[in-house]
């Protein structure tokens, strides 16, 4: 048997097509499907008109997430729309028989935090879900793509998709972070250098020293913003780190079986020899906090930096995406990106909502208070995370400083709940897409790290925190 | 799914790159449990004005464009959010066929789910388009999937496009029978791998 050497990406992919005929798709069977209320209600509505069942209902997960307030749950949801969604999903797991982890449940949280945080998310898998980040999984060496409501009903007819390989980028990330800078800076950064659409058609592997000691939390950042360079998944080979963060939780494989499973998780990671499409090397020793200033995830500059002049932008295409950026945002070219006036800021999100990123904020912020100029808040990625935080006595750091401290959901992240931006507010935000209206009609983003996010609401705007931190 | 075959009609322009879903179709749209409906709000935030008065400014308000079933625009149209209410939306509104020099990846699988027509034009070809459509107000343009062209007075383009998702969409084909075809082939894979 001849060996060719394979990628992560070639080695799951391969282990789970079921059938190929030349010149088609692939049907590609699918592990695990995790669903959330905005993407689904068509598709189960699709199953029902085509008197289709689940297929496999042991291997679909649902949750509530995007759509729900982030305040006191014991109060009604006012939003009848948004209420007749969240029942609606209800109605739909009880009726095809899906686990929920519905609004009362201990385990509800934003889709791609509970999926890891249970266990779910496991290395060697093929997971999906009708949510872009889903891309977010892929730290765990699974691969893991977002689809879109059609395919959600496909998956849950099926269990399977119809996919062609994607091409593969490889993404080497080099250099000890200096203190202060963090995986979000490096992701932000990634985007910044090859563009909204630079990884299209490809999934990429994040390799090198900087992935290998990150943490779970930190590969996560980094992986779910992989959509946001264009890619269709990010990965990371499992290690060590890995298996350490799965082992134990309640999905996850126990006992014997946990031990089959790391045998089997070691022979992912890409061969030594295996080839990628492309490849693109990436410095970090000397990167500053990164702060996005316009209106895509590749608008984005050191916080040393000031705002772009659109007229330095190469071809006019971009210029003309420059000046529409700025008069967006409302800033002009060459003020400082600490000059800009901040009214809200917002950790959160399946990016930055998980429990480290909490006490990345929270370490920056004791005994500190909330600048008088601005309103923040802090929304925990899942029920699990924020029960953490209780435990370690964050939410009082945070709530004594003066920020709102909030039940979980994806909240102020697209701003489908009450949690929205007025027009013309600037908020620094540890979500993942500063896109106009994404956090409210006019509302202006700017995406940062936690550990930023904090400092900007103790100072009101954004602070150089490599040196902030040394004070 | 309807088929998609040919469509003659006329070409509306959207002069700008990463055009991203929150922009074709805004979060406050996707509470609704249906498919329908959408066209309504497709570029709300664009479209229209804060008291809900259209806007002026924005191109596809032009009265030119008005009844089009072309959108012509520019790089990785359709990027971000998965939200299948994109195309959902822009078909509702009366777009079957989009061109671009490039599409983000889960918005063009969106488009064939739908019977919608995404193209994939070189560069030059579609900034000759867009100074076509300018020269030429109310001509009209031929997509026509069977030939791969695109035609118009005094322009032909072949495109490319992924021969099953053509064949699929020429036919109306839903994914789901496709694959329930191999119904044995996924058995048998459920059993070897539990
Ligand atoms: S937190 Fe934001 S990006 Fe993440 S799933 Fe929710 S809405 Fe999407």
């Amino acid at each position: 048997m001849s060996k060719e050497p394979k990628t992560l990406l070639d080695k799951i992919w391969d282990r789970h097509v079921v059938h190929q005929e030349p010149g088609q798709p692939a049907i590609l069977y699918i592990d695990c499907h995790l669903v959330h209320e905005v993407t689904s209600a068509q598709a189960f509505e699709g199953l029902r008109l085509a008197g289709r069942k689940v297929r496999r209902p042991n291997l679909t997960y649902a949750t509530v997430d995007h759509n729900v307030p982030t305040w006191d749950r014991s109060l009604p949801i006012t939003d009848a729309i948004s209420k007749l969604q969240i029942d609606t999903l209800g109605k739909n797991c009880k009726e095809f028989e899906i686990q929920l982890f519905g609004l009362d449940s201990p385990n509800q949280g934003i889709v791609h935090v509970i999926g890891p945080e249970l266990g779910i998310t496991q290395p060697g898998k093929t997971l999906v879900c009708g949510d872009s980040h889903t891309s977010t999984h892929g730290a765990f060496g699974t691969l893991a793509f977002g689809v879109g409501t059609s395919e959600v009903e496909h998956v849950l007819a099926t269990q399977c998709l119809l996919q062609s390989k994607p091409r593969s980028l490889q993404i080497q990330v080099q250099g000890q972070l200096p203190t202060g800078v963090t995986a979000k800076d490096v992701i932000l950064y990634i985007i910044r250098t090859i563009g909204t659409d630079g990884g299209t058609g490809c999934v990429i592997e994040y390799t090198g020293d900087t992935i290998g000691r990150f943490t779970m939390e930190e590969r996560m950042t980094v992986c779910n913003m992989s959509i946001e360079a264009g890619a269709r998944a990010g990965m990371i080979a499992p290690d060590e780190t890995t298996y350490a963060y799965v082992e134990g939780r309640s999905y996850a494989p126990q006992g014997k079986e946990f031990q089959d499973a790391v045998d089997y998780w070691k022979t992912l990671p890409s061969d030594p020899d295996a080839s990628f499409d492309r490849t693109v090397e990436v410095e970090v020793s000397s990167l500053a906090p990164q702060v996005s200033w316009g209106t895509n995830p590749g608008m984005v500059t050191d916080v040393t930096g000031t705002v772009p002049d659109p007229e330095s932008f190469a071809d006019e295409t971009s210029r003309r995406a420059a000046r529409s950026a700025l008069e967006y945002m409302g800033l002009q070219p060459g003020l400082p990106i600490t000059e800009i006036k901040l009214d809200r800021v917002f950790i959160g999100s399946c990016t930055n909502a998980r429990i480290e990123d909490l006490r990345a904020a929270a370490r920056m912020i004791q005994g500190r208070k909330v600048s008088s100029s601005l309103q923040a808040m802090v929304v925990p990625g899942s029920q699990q995370v924020k029960r953490q935080a209780e435990k370690e006595g964050l939410d009082r750091i945070f709530t004594e400083a003066g920020f709102d401290w909030r039940e979980s959901g994806c909240s102020m992240c697209l701003g489908m709940n009450p949690d929205i931006l007025s027009p013309g507010q600037h908020c620094a935000s540890t979500s993942n897409r500063n896109f106009e209206g994404r956090q409210g009609r006019g509302g202006r983003t700017h995406l940062v790290s936690p550990a930023m996010a904090a400092v900007a609401a103790i100072e009101g705007h954004f602070t150089d925190i490599r040196q902030w931190s040394d004070n | 799914m309807e088929p998609f075959v040919k469509i003659k009609g006329l070409v509306a322009t959207l002069d700008r790159v990463n055009v991203d879903t929150d922009q074709i179709i805004p979060k406050q749209f996707l509470k609704r449990i249906e498919k329908t409906g959408y066209g309504q709000f497709l570029f709300f935030d664009w479209r229209l004005n804060e008291d809900g008065s259209p806007n002026p400014d924005f191109e596809l308000n032009a009265p030119q464009f008005k009844g089009a079933s072309i959108l012509l625009t520019r790089d990785n149209f359709g990027c971000g959010s998965s939200r299948e209410h994109a195309p959902w939306a822009l078909l509702d509104y009366g777009f079957h066929s989009i061109l671009a020099p490039s599409f983000a990846d889960i918005f063009y699988n969106n488009c064939f789910k739908n019977g919608m027509l995404p193209v994939q034009l070189p560069q030059d070809q579609i900034s000759d388009l867009f100074e076509w459509v300018g020269a030429n107000p109310g001509a009209q343009l031929t997509v026509d999937l069977e030939s791969q062209t695109l035609s118009g007075d005094s322009l032909e383009y072949p495109f490319e496009v992924d021969p099953f998702r053509r064949d699929c969409l020429l036919k109306g084909l839903n994914d789901i029978d496709l694959t329930l075809q191999y119904e044995e082939q996924i058995r048998e894979y459920e059993s070897k791998n539990g």
